[in-house]
């Protein structure tokens, strides 16, 4: 029971979302089963339907982990999208920028830079935390903007392709990160960042002191962690992935860095980091999940009928039973509830 | 027998369990009218436990209540007010944002057509409020006011709805000794009104001082009914922890060594910028312990925080062994060798969801064995805490258990063995027993001396006076940022030291 219960919350979201679906779907006039039916046919019924779910769910690993990671020192990182769209930036210009390179040294260095992009835009706003006390929130989300503003300038002028669209010039076959028959390879690079981040996070001391940091901070400043130190680092690291996300998706999927190619992406991460309850090895199923509706979603419409945006209201509609366990909570167990409600307090009527 | 009058509460037999704990185990109790009971017991006794079945918060699982020699059969505290029982529980249950008087008649509204009447709720708190001697204005903002205040409002808003049962659950445990003595006036005053008053603590000398009678609890039973005539301290004490306890601690004169923490006209300000230091000359040496004694608020705060490099220092100094230490890290300070056990063991001192291993290691889990390289070495880890555990007795002797599981005393005792354990020349312990029951508190001044006399330097502040002067070898009293008095402990005149703590002068 004890060992369930952590897994139960998100997966009894996940069931209520998908009931509460069915039921739009129903009074919507489509036929649930059917649209259901055909989600799980886009993405789960051949090899490559399969494929396409991996390679929709890598992105959304490295947002994941990217808000989990930043979560565990007690940081809201909701600048995923800024440092994802930066990374993406920085691996195109190593991917087009050299020519001739072997793959074994072009591809990971485009990686490489990307995520370290991706690091140094997390770690400014880790900067102004720590050196400014400037909350993480606000300036993430500023910080939002103004890495699409850059991005969008560095494709239409320095990195701009030849033609009239604003993009860069397509990567090199040699920075490309293939696909393996059907299998995304940028996939096995997410699932290795997961075990990397867990393995971080537990075994090691710059983990504990993350870990430290988040549950309470200043006892960790008692007995003498550099809480701003803390601070920085975790930022870095978790722009470190999501610029991986970034890159991956430009290398692995685009192929180039084109304005708009990723919107959102960096968002989802706080939807499965919730779904994950921030553990980064859960943030690999809870991608899947998402990246599954994500890639049957189109054929939902084709074989059922349905607009593809229903599969948007069930992610939200997980967030939203995640977010506020109490609703699952009372569905897990009334008796919970009634303690609850014992310490409420006496008078009030 | 029943053929008097029946008592205004009467609990019998009650027995309740929580899974594997027998939190109350056939448990009697008879409060009387006009009469203040207070309930002793150490932490996890059952007090709590036992007075949350009185109002109706828990049910017992075997066992009746009796009110006037009714059986109550109570379901959650709105029943328990119409019954006219009140409590004042250990976490205040006020809205912050509203006003005393708001927050008084919160669920009981006088109307006027229909709409609060805010005016005669003021006037009914501020005679409520003058009769029982609570000096609270009823208009003042609920987060504004001291915690002693609020518990104030607390016990107002039972006075309002006229009870005449009044259960505080350790209502002194986050009082200064001056709150303290106020609020036992005003439960003096209640009990003349015909209020019975029942009153959990584990300090014997408020017992002492204002009980009528006294219940002692251990291990969910009741193992002792007296009077205050018929006891003294050290009895009760050994009743509550079931065996002879010291109260007075057994200790030899120092032998002090070299001088080991020179503090010469440190300057601190505080968090708001203003100054909390004026200038402190303070020395320990290798083999003695320093008390400060003090009204919390005198800068003692800011003196741990400044020696232990938490706090930048304005000007003067603080040489540690000869090596000047002012402006340095926490962390370096730590390891140059300066312990510390800060005043608020959840807050400062622990990290609750971390296990009890890896909180015994939270100030050298970077040193060997306990990593390697960056990587960390849990079998190491597991082996000290075990070792610590056994040695300081932490129960349960789990090192596996989050510590936020663990009861007061023995959080307490996880942070003693992990600063006593790294090998410190000085120990800066801030208030190291506050809130925990008596076995932890004997034990813990016993390891202050032990290390004292393996030559440890330790500078213990305590808002406590009875521990400053039982434990420490010199007394200095701080008062207004300064120190006032510094003497050897010998032979001190408590009355004296208790007029310089209140008013910087002896006289
Ligand atoms: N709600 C609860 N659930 C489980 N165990 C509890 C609960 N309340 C109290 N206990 C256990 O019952 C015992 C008595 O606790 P309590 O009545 O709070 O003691 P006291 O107030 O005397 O310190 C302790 O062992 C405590 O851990
Ligand atoms: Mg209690």
């Amino acid at each position: 029971m004890k060992m369930l219960k952590p897994v139960a919350v998100p997966l009894i979201a996940v069931g209520l979302a998908l009931g509460i679906g069915a039921i739009i779907l129903a009074v919507s006039g489509a036929n649930p089963i059917e649209a259901y039916g055909a989600l799980i046919d886009g993405s789960l019924s051949s090899q490559k339907t399969v494929g396409r779910t991996l390679e929709k769910a890598t992105p959304l690993i490295m947002g994941g982990l990217a808000v989990a990671f930043a979560f565990r020192a007690g940081l809201f990182n909701i600048g995923g999208q800024g440092q994802l769209v930066v990374g993406g930036i920085f691996s195109a210009a190593v991917g087009f920028g050299f020519e001739g390179l072997p793959w074994i040294i072009h591809a990971p260095m485009a990686l490489a830079i990307g995520a370290l992009a991706g690091a140094a835009w997390g770690s400014i706003a880790g900067i102004l935390k720590a050196t400014r006390g400037a909350h993480e929130v606000i300036t993430t989300i500023m910080l939002n903007f103004v890495a699409l503003n850059l991005t969008d300038w560095l494709a239409s002028n320095p990195w701009k392709d030849e033609g009239i669209l604003s993009r860069t010039p397509a990567v090199e076959e040699s920075a490309l990160i293939p696909l393996w028959g059907s299998f995304p390879t940028g996939f096995l690079v997410a699932v290795a960042a997961s075990i990397g981040c867990w393995y971080l996070l537990e075994r090691t001391n710059l983990g504990f002191e993350i870990r430290s940091v988040g549950l309470n901070g200043d006892a960790a400043r008692y007995v003498g962690i550099s809480v701003q130190r803390i601070v920085i680092a975790t930022m870095a690291i978790s722009g470190l992935l999501a610029g991986a996300g970034g890159a991956i998706e430009t290398q692995g999927v685009i192929g180039r860095y084109e304005p708009g190619f990723n919107a959102g992406l960096g968002f989802n991460g706080i939807t499965i980091a919730l779904l994950a309850r921030n553990h980064p090895l859960g943030v690999i199923p809870a991608a899947l999940l998402i990246g599954a509706m994500e890639a049957g979603g189109s054929m939902m419409q084709f074989n059922a009928d349905v607009a593809p945006e229903i599969t948007d209201i069930i992610e939200a509609l997980m967030l939203l039973f995640v977010a506020t366990p109490i609703v699952v909570r009372w569905f897990f167990s009334r008796q919970e509830v009634a303690e609850v409600s014992v310490t409420a307090g006496w008078g009030s009527s | 027998m029943g053929v008097a009058e029946s008592p205004a509460l009467e609990v019998q037999g009650v027995t309740k369990r929580f899974g594997d704990v027998l939190a109350n185990e056939d448990v009697g109790l008879r409060v009387e009218r006009g009469r203040i009971h207070a309930l002793l017991g150490e932490n996890g006794a059952g007090k709590s436990t036992l007075v949350n079945i009185i109002f109706g918060l828990y049910q017992a699982d075997t066992g009746e209540v009796r009110r006037n020699g009714e059986v109550l059969n109570l379901n959650g505290p709105r029943d328990a007010i119409a019954h006219q029982i009140g409590m004042v529980h250990q976490h205040f249950q006020l809205v912050p944002v509203l006003s005393v008087a708001e927050n008084v008649v919160l669920g009981d509204e006088p109307t006027r057509h229909g709409v609060v009447d805010l005016d005669r709720a003021a006037a009914v708190v501020r005679e409520l409020s003058e009769r029982f001697g609570l000096d609270i204005d009823p208009k003042s903002i609920v987060e504004d006011l001291p915690i002693g205040i609020q518990q104030r409002v607390e016990i107002l808003r039972a006075l309002y709805r006229e009870v005449d049962i009044l259960i505080l659950d350790e209502p002194t445990a986050v009082l200064t000794p001056q709150e303290t003595n106020h609020l036992l006036n005003v439960l003096r005053g209640l009990a003349d009104t015909g209020v019975a008053v029942v009153f959990i603590t584990h300090k014997l000398r408020e017992v002492m001082a204002v009980a009528d009678e006294i219940t002692v609890m251990r291990r969910g039973r009741v193992v002792g009914h007296t009077v205050p005539a018929d006891t003294d301290e050290s009895d009760l004490a050994s009743m509550m922890v079931g065996r002879p306890v010291e109260l007075r601690l057994k200790r030899t004169p120092a032998s002090p060594g070299d001088e080991m923490l020179t503090i010469a006209d440190l300057v601190v300000d505080d968090d708001r910028q203003t100054r909390a230091l004026n200038g402190i000359n303070l020395d320990i040496r290798a083999g003695e312990v320093v008390g400060v004694a003090g009204v919390e608020g005198n800068g003692q705060r800011e003196l741990v925080e400044a020696v232990t490099g938490l706090r930048g220092v304005v000007s003067g100094s603080i040489i540690l062994d000869g090596e000047e230490i002012t402006g340095r890290s926490p962390r370096q300070i730590s390891t140059m060798g300066v312990a510390h056990i800060p005043e608020d063991r959840e807050k400062f001192g622990l990290i609750g969801a971390h296990t009890v291993a890896d909180n015994m290691v939270l100030n050298r889990y970077h040193h060997r064995p306990y990593s390697r390289h960056g990587i960390r070495r849990p079998a190491a880890v597991d082996d000290e805490a075990t070792r610590l555990v056994e040695e300081f007795d932490v129960r349960p002797p789990n090192i596996a258990a989050m510590v936020a599981t663990l009861s007061g005393g023995n959080k307490q005792k996880v942070v003693a063995a992990r600063e006593f354990s790294h090998d410190s020349k000085v120990m800066v312990a801030a208030q190291p027993t506050r809130g925990i029951d008596i076995g932890n508190i004997e034990f813990i001044h016993r390891r202050l001396i032990e290390y004292r006399d393996a030559g440890m330097a330790i500078l213990l502040v305590s808002a406590e006076l009875d521990e400053v002067l039982g434990v420490s070898d010199r007394v200095a009293v701080i008062y207004g940022g300064r120190i006032v008095s510094c003497e050897p402990a010998e032979g001190i005149d408590r009355d004296r030291v208790g007029r310089l703590m209140l008013s910087g002068a002896d006289g």
